[in-house]
C-alpha cells in the first residue's frame, strides 16, 4: 500500500537525513556550532539527550520529495474500520516533539478542523478526545482519515495540507485523548478555555459505547 | 531623503534622523536638542574630571587647602543645580513634543487598520459598506497631507508598528488595540519594520509605506476594492487551478475565487505589491517561485511550507499570480 | 562576661591568633570545602564562580556579533540565535552582575565594618548553592538545546504557552526562581550583618561608602526581587496548570507581566549599579589619599537613587500605548534620577580635584568608568522623553545605552574593583602593566563596540534581530562593532593571564599595598579565618588613616567557641554577644532538596509531592538544636 510518511526523529538529535522518501529534513539551522555542541552533548550526556532533544528540537518544515506530487489528491480505501495501517508502527514521527505538536494544535484551529470536531468534543465529526476510534488510533489511521478521508462527511486533505502538517496534526490528534507524554503536549491556549489543556489530559479510557450516528458508516 | 537607488528596494527612508512628517519632525527637533546638550554635557565633566585628575600629577606640594573648600562646594551645587535645570527644561521639551504628537487628528482621518501576523502585517481599509473593504498585506498606501490613523492589533504574540521616518513606534498587544496617527508630508516610499521581538522572523518583518498624492492614492484604493481579474490564456487558467487545488488555498485568499483563507496575506492583488514574504524581497517571478517553493530556506521558521510542485504546474501558478494586478 | 571597650589585651597575642585559629578555621579538603560556613571561603567561589558566567555570557555575546558583523549571515539559525542572545541576558543579569557584586559584598563587607563574620553564616552557603544550582540548571538545559528563547524579559504571549511549547520557558522562570533566591537570601544577610554586626564606634555616618551602597542594594533587593519571582511563577502556572493571568481572552492581561517584570527589572539595573559606585568611591578614596567630597551628599544619593529606581518602570513601556499623561510622571521620575547619579560624579570630580591622584589601574578603571557612564547616563536622560523612547525603544540605540550603563557603569568599577582588592583576597597583587594594557583594550573595544550601536538604532536596526537585510546600510557599523567586540574579548584574555599569573608569581601585598583607609586592610592579607584577632574600635571614617599605631580594640570576646560581639543598629555601641554555628552540610543538603523540587515541578507536578518533603527535611537538619546556640547581653567596660 503506497502510504509513505516520514521517518521518525531517529534517537540523538539528528532528525534522518535522506534525499529519498518523504523525510522530514534537518535544516542546517545551527550551522557547525550545533554540530559541535551536539557532538559533544553525545558524547557526556546521551541519556538527558535522547529525553529533551526531541521534545525541543525545532522542526521547520523540510522540503517534500517529488513522491508529494505523482500521489492522486484522492485515493479510494477500503472502508474498513481501522483496516489499513500497518501492523505496529509505533508513535508517529513528530509525537516527541513539543514544537511540532503545538504547530498541529495551531493547524487543527486554522484548517477548521475544529469547525466539525470542534475543540476535541465532536459535533458535526465525531468527537476525538475519546478513546473511541472508528478508522483506529494509530498515527497512520489518523494520517489516512486526513489524507484520505472518510465517509459521511470527512473531506480528502492529501494534497492540500502538506504531509509534514499532516503529521503535526496527527501528533496533535493524538494529545487530545493523553496519548503523548506530557511535557510534550500543548498547554492552554490564549483563547477561552473550552477544553482542558492537552498535557494535563490524562490517558482517555475506552467506554463501551455505540459509535456516534454521525460517524456511521453508511 | 536617501536616494533609492534602483531595485534595492530595502533602501527607502528607514531612519529617524530622517523624518517625513510633522510628528519625526519633532521628534528628530527633540533629539537634535537634547543632542547638542549631550555632547556640551559630556565634553564639560570629562574636561573636570581629566583636569581634576592631571593637575596635581607631577606636584608633590600638600593639595589640601582648606580655602580650596570652599569654592569647590559653590561649584558642586552649581553643577548639581544646572543639571537639575537641564533636565527640567527637557522635560518640558518632551512634554510639549508629546502632546503635540497626540493631538487629536481631525474628523478626516483615514483608517487602516494593521493586524500584526507571525512575521507578516495584514492591512485593511475599512469603510461603511462591508463590500467596499480592502484588505492587503506588508504594502500600506496612505495619501499624502491627510491624516492617517492606524488601528494597531495583534493576531498573535506582541508586535510593534514602527515605520521611524513617519512616525514613532506603537505595540500591536493581543487584547489591548492602540493606535496612532502621522500625516505623511511629502510622497514617497517609507520603510517600516516590526520593533518587539515576536520570535523567529521578527528580524524579517518589515512593510513599506507608499505615501501617494491623494488622487493617486483614490485610484489605488478603487483598484484594490477589484476583485482579482479572471485568467484569459490557459497558462493562467491553469494557474489557477493549481492554487486552488494545492495547500496555496488552505492559506490565502483570492478574492472573486473560492479561495477564503485568511491564515495568510491576501494574494488578490499581489502582483501590485513592491515585496513580498513581508518587505524580504523584491517582488520577482524569480523570489516568488523561490518562496513558493522552499519558504523555510528564506525565512526559517516561517509559517509558509515548502511546495514541491512540477516546472510546468509551477510556471502556470506564476503566470496567474503575475495576473493578480 | 564583660567585654572591654577600647584597650588591647596585654596577654599573648600569637596565642590568641592560635586559639582563634583552631576555632574559627574550614576543615580541610573537601569535606571542609563543602561545609564551608566562612565569608570568605563562600564569597571567593561566588565570585569565582559568576566570572565564570561572565565569561560565558561574554562568548555568547561574541557569538552574537559575530553572526551580526554581516548582513544576512548564516553562522546562526534564528532559533540558535534566540537561544544565544536570551542566554547573552540571563547570564549577564541573573548569573553575573547580580551575583558578582553581591559576591563581593559577601566577602568584604565583614571586614571592612570589622566582623568576623556575616550575620547568618549558614545562609549565606545556602545561597551560594542555590545559585550554583540554577546556573548549572539553566546552562545544562542550554546545552540540551532547552535554552530559554524569548529574551530576558520573556514578554507574554511569546514566553506563554501557545507561542513557545516545550520546556525551555518554564527553565526561564524556574532558573530565575533559583537565582532570586540566592540574591535575596544574601540581601537578609548583609542587611543584618550591616545594621547588627559593626565594630564598635562605626556608627553609620562612619561607615564606609561601599558598605552604604550594599546596605541600599540590599534593600533594593529585597523590595525587587520578590516580584520577578512571583511574576515567573505565575508564568510558570499559565504554561503548566493552565491558569489565566496573562490570557486577556479569560480577563487575564498580558501587560500585567510588563509592568510587574518592569518593576523588578528597572531597580535590578540600579541593583547592579549601586556597588559600582561603592566600588569607585573607596577606589577614588584610596587613590587620591582623600576622603570622599561631600559625604553626607553622597549617602543621600545613594538612597534616592535606591529609592527613585522603583519609580521609573513604565520608561520601558512606553511604546504600549499608556496614557500620555500618566507616562510623561515617570519622564520626570527618569530624569530625576539623573540628579543624583550627577551628585556622585561631581562629588568623585571634587574629590580628585582636591587630592593628588596615583594612576594605578584601579584608578584608570574609575576614570574610563565616568568616561562610559557619562555617556550613558546623558543617553539615558534621552530615552527617558517619551516620544524620543517612542522612536528608539528596542532599537539599537537602546542597546548601546545599556551597554554603556552596565559594562561603563558596573562591569568598568567592577574590574576596577579586582584589581583593588586582590591583594587582599590573594596576598598577591596583579601586574601593573598587564593591567594598563586591559584596560586600554577594554576602553577601546567597549567604544568601538558600543557607540556605533547608537547611530544604527536611530537608522533604524531592531534589537533582537537575528539577521538584517542587504541594503539596510548597517553592515558596517556593525562590522565595527563586532572588531570592538575582538578588542573587548582580548582584553578579557589579558586579565585572565594576568589573574593566572599574579596568582603564581605576583608581588607579595603585605596588609595594605595601596595605603588605604578602611578596615579590611587592617588585618593580614588573604585575612586569617577569624578576620581580625581583635575586633577593632572605630573612631572615625577612615579609621587607618586617622589611628596611627595599632587600632583599640574589643577585649574579651572568648576565643575558644564563635563567638561575635553585636552591636546596636545607629551607634554601634556594643550590644551582646552571639554564638555563630559551625561549619555544616546542612545547607548544601537544603539547597539540594530545593534544586531536586524546583526542577522535578516543571516536569511534573509530583515533584511537590517528592521534594517538598526532602526540602522540610533538610531544614529540619539545619534548625535541629545542638545545645550551642548562645546569646548573652554584655556587660561594657568603657575605657577612656
Amino acid at each position: 500500500m503506497p502510504l509513505r510518511y516520514p521517518k521518525r526523529i531517529s534517537g540523538g538529535c539528528h532528525p534522518e537525513r535522506s534525499e529519498g522518501g518523504e523525510t522530514i529534513r534537518a535544516r542546517p539551522l545551527f550551522g557547525s556550532f550545533a554540530t559541535l555542541r551536539m557532538t559533544s552533548l553525545r558524547l557526556w550526556m546521551l541519556g538527558l539527550a535522547l529525553f529533551a532533544c526531541k521534545r525541543e528540537h525545532r522542526d521547520f518544515y523540510g522540503l517534500p520529495s517529488s513522491a508529494a506530487v505523482t500521489k492522486p489528491p484522492v485515493r479510494e480505501v477500503e472502508l474498513v474500520p481501522g483496516g489499513v495501517a500497518p501492523a505496529d508502527s509505533g508513535p508517529g514521527p513528530y509525537e516527541e516533539n513539543a514544537y511540532a505538536v503545538s504547530q498541529g494544535k495551531t493547524l487543527y484551529n486554522q484548517y477548521n478542523c475544529s469547525g466539525c470536531h470542534f475543540q476535541g468534543g465532536g459535533g458535526i465529526g465525531p468527537p476525538l478526545m475519546d478513546a473511541d476510534w472508528i478508522y483506529g488510533s494509530r498515527p497512520e489511521n489518523i494520517f489516512e482519515t486526513i489524507t484520505e478521508g472518510r465517509p459521511n462527511g470527512m473531506p480528502a486533505f492529501g494534497g492540500k495540507i502538506v504531509t509534514d502538517q499532516v503529521w503535526q496534526i496527527v501528533a496533535y490528534v493524538r494529545s487530545m485523548s493523553g496519548l503523548l507524554r506530557k511535557d510534550v503536549a500543548p498547554g492552554r491556549d490564549d483563547a477561552m478555555q473550552v477544553r482542558p489543556q492537552e498535557q494535563s489530559t490524562p490517558k482517555a479510557r475506552r467506554v463501551q459505547s455505540a459509535v456516534p450516528k454521525s460517524a456511521e458508516l453508511p | 531623503m536617501r536616494l533609492a537607488l534602483a531595485g534595492s528596494f530595502v533602501q527607502q527612508p528607514h531612519s529617524v534622523l530622517n523624518p517625513a512628517s510633522p510628528q519625526a519632525r519633532l521628534v528628530d527637533r527633540l533629539w537634535d536638542a537634547m543632542y547638542v546638550t549631550s555632547i556640551v554635557v559630556f565634553i564639560l565633566v570629562v574636561a573636570a574630571l581629566l583636569w581634576a585628575a592631571f593637575r596635581h600629577r607631577d606636584s608633590l606640594e600638600q593639595a589640601d587647602d582648606p580655602a580650596q573648600r570652599r569654592p569647590l562646594r559653590t561649584v558642586v551645587i552649581l553643577a548639581t543645580g544646572l543639571t537639575a535645570i537641564i533636565l527640567f527644561v527637557f522635560l518640558i521639551f518632551d512634554l510639549s513634543v508629546g502632546r503635540a504628537i497626540t493631538t487629536n487628528p481631525g474628523n478626516d482621518a483615514l483608517q487602516i487598520r494593521v493586524t500584526g501576523h507571525q512575521w507578516w502585517w495584514e492591512v485593511q481599509y475599512r469603510d461603511s459598506l462591508p463590500k467596499d473593504w480592502v484588505t492587503t498585506a506588508n504594502e500600506i498606501h496612505i495619501p499624502v497631507g491627510r491624516p492617517v490613523v492606524f488601528e494597531l492589533r495583534s493576531a498573535d504574540v506582541i508586535h510593534s508598528f514602527w515605520p521611524p521616518s513617519l512616525s514613532p513606534k506603537r505595540d500591536q498587544i493581543p487584547g489591548n488595540p492602540n493606535s496612532l496617527w502621522f500625516r505623511a508630508d511629502s510622497a514617497g516610499v517609507y520603510r517600516g519594520q516590526c520593533a518587539e521581538f515576536c520570535g523567529y522572523q521578527h528580524a524579517k518583518m518589515a512593510f513599506l509605506i507608499v505615501a501617494e498624492p491623494p488622487g493617486e492614492f483614490a485610484t489605488w484604493l478603487a483598484g484594490q476594492r477589484d476583485t482579482a481579474a479572471t485568467p484569459t490564456d490557459a497558462s493562467a487558467r491553469r494557474g489557477k487551478a493549481v492554487f486552488l487545488a494545492s495547500s496555496c488555498v488552505m492559506c490565502h485568499a483570492i478574492s472573486g475565487t473560492p479561495a477564503g483563507s485568511r491564515i495568510g496575506p491576501d494574494l488578490t492583488h499581489l502582483a501590485s505589491r513592491r515585496t513580498i514574504a513581508a518587505g524580504t524581497l523584491p517582488n520577482t517571478r524569480g523570489n516568488l517561485a523561490g518562496w513558493i517553493l522552499d519558504a523555510q530556506a528564506i525565512k526559517p521558521g516561517v509559517k509558509m511550507p515548502p511546495n514541491r510542485l512540477s516546472s510546468a504546474d509551477l510556471h502556470a501558478l506564476l503566470v496567474y499570480l503575475e495576473t493578480l494586478k | 562576661m564583660p567585654i572591654d571597650v577600647g584597650r588591647r589585651p596585654s596577654v599573648d597575642h600569637e596565642s590568641v591568633r592560635l586559639r582563634l585559629e583552631e576555632t574559627w578555621h574550614q576543615p580541610p579538603g573537601l569535606w571542609g570545602w563543602l561545609t564551608s560556613v566562612d565569608h570568605k571561603s563562600i564569597g571567593k567561589r561566588y565570585i569565582v564562580t559568576a566570572m565564570v558566567f561572565f565569561l560565558l555570557g561574554g562568548l555568547e555575546a561574541g557569538v552574537i556579533r559575530a553572526q551580526l558583523a554581516r548582513p544576512e549571515n548564516t553562522l546562526l539559525g534564528p532559533d540558535a540565535y534566540n537561544q544565544f542572545f536570551t542566554m547573552h541576558g540571563m547570564t549577564m543579569m541573573f548569573l553575573f552582575a547580580v551575583p558578582v557584586v553581591t559576591a563581593l559584598g559577601l566577602y568584604l563587607v565583614p571586614l571592612m565594618i570589622g566582623a568576623r563574620n556575616l550575620a547568618f553564616p549558614r545562609l549565606n552557603a545556602y545561597g551560594y548553592w542555590v545559585y550554583l544550582a540554577g546556573g548549572l540548571f539553566l546552562y545544562i538545559s542550554f546545552f540540551l538545546n532547552t535554552g530559554p528563547d524569548t529574551g530576558w524579559f520573556s514578554y507574554v504571549p511569546l514566553a506563554g504557552p501557545e507561542f513557545s511549547p516545550g520546556k525551555r520557558v518554564d527553565v526561564y522562570a524556574q532558573s530565575i526562581t533559583f537565582t532570586e533566591i540566592a540574591a535575596l537570601v544574601a540581601a537578609v544577610e548583609l542587611i543584618v550583618t550591616i545594621f547588627k554586626n559593626r565594630a564598635p564606634g562605626m556608627t553609620l555616618n562612619r561607615m564606609p561608602l561601599f558598605v552604604w551602597a550594599m546596605l541600599v542594594q540590599a534593600f533594593m533587593v529585597l523590595f525587587a526581587m520578590p516580584w520577578i519571582a512571583t511574576v515567573t511563577q505565575l508564568l510558570a502556572m499559565d504554561r503548566l496548570v493552565a491558569t489565566h493571568f496573562f490570557n486577556p481572552a479569560e480577563g487575564g492581561d498580558a501587560l500585567l507581566w510588563q509592568h510587574l517584570f518592569w518593576f523588578f527589572g528597572h531597580p535590578e539595573v540600579y541593583i547592579i549599579l549601586t556597588p559600582a559606585l561603592g566600588f569607585v568611591s573607596m577606589i577614588v578614596t584610596t587613590f587620591t589619599r582623600r576622603p570622599v567630597y561631600g559625604y553626607p551628599a553622597m549617602v543621600l544619593s545613594l538612597l534616592s537613587i535606591g529609592f527613585l529606581s522603583f519609580g521609573l518602570w513604565v520608561h520601558h513601556m512606553f511604546a504600549t500605548g499608556l496614557p500620555q499623561l500618566g507616562q510623561s510622571f515617570f519622564t520626570a521620575a527618569s530624569m530625576m534620577i539623573a540628579i543624583p547619579s550627577g551628585i556622585q560624579i561631581f562629588c568623585w570630580i571634587a574629590t580628585i580635584w582636591s587630592g593628588r591622584p596615583r594612576f594605578s589601574v584601579p584608578f584608570l578603571f574609575v576614570l574610563g568608568f565616568v568616561v562610559l557612564f557619562v555617556i550613558g547616563g546623558v543617553t539615558g536622560v534621552m530615552v527617558a522623553s517619551v516620544s524620543f523612547d517612542q522612536q528608539v525603544h528596542d532599537t539599537y540605540f537602546v542597546v548601546a545605552h545599556f551597554h554603556y550603563v552596565l559594562v561603563g557603569g558596573a562591569v568598568f568599577p567592577l574590574l576596577g574593583a579586582f584589581y583593588y582588592w586582590f591583594p587582599k583576597v590573594t596576598g598577591r597583587m596583579l601586574d601593573e602593566r598587564l593591567g594598563d594594557w586591559n584596560f586600554w583594550l577594554l576602553f577601546i573595544g567597549a567604544n568601538l563596540t558600543f557607540f556605533p550601536m547608537h547611530q544604527l538604532g536611530l537608522e533604524g536596526m531592531p534589537r533582537r534581530v537575528y539577521t538584517y537585510l542587504q541594503g539596510t546600510g548597517w553592515g558596517d557599523l556593525n562590522l565595527l562593532a563586532t572588531i570592538g567586540a575582538v578588542l573587548i574579548v582580548l582584553g578579557m584574555v589579558l586579565f585572565l593571564v594576568n589573574v593566572v599569573m599574579s596568582l603564581r608569581r605576583g608581588a607579595l601585598a603585605g596588609d595594605d599595598p595601596w595605603g588605604a583607609d578602611t578596615l579590611e586592610w587592617a588585618t593580614t592579607s588573604p585575612p586569617p579565618p577569624y578576620n581580625f584577632a581583635y575586633i577593632p574600635v572605630v573612631e572615625g571614617r577612615a579609621p587607618l588613616w586617622e589611628q596611627s599605631g595599632e587600632l583599640p580594640a574589643v577585649a574579651g570576646l572568648r576565643t575558644d567557641v564563635r563567638d561575635v560581639l553585636l552591636t546596636t543598629m545607629l551607634d554601634a555601641e556594643p550590644d551582646s554577644v552571639h554564638r555563630h554555628p559551625v561549619p555544616t552540610i546542612w545547607p548544601l543538603l537544603a539547597a539540594i532538596a530545593t534544586t531536586i523540587l524546583f526542577v522535578t515541578l516543571i516536569f511534573t507536578p509530583w515533584g511537590a509531592v517528592i521534594g517538598a518533603p526532602l526540602l522540610l527535611l533538610s531544614l529540619l537538619g539545619w534548625g535541629w538544636p545542638q545545645g550551642r546556640e548562645h546569646h548573652e547581653e554584655v556587660m561594657v567596660e568603657q575605657q577612656g
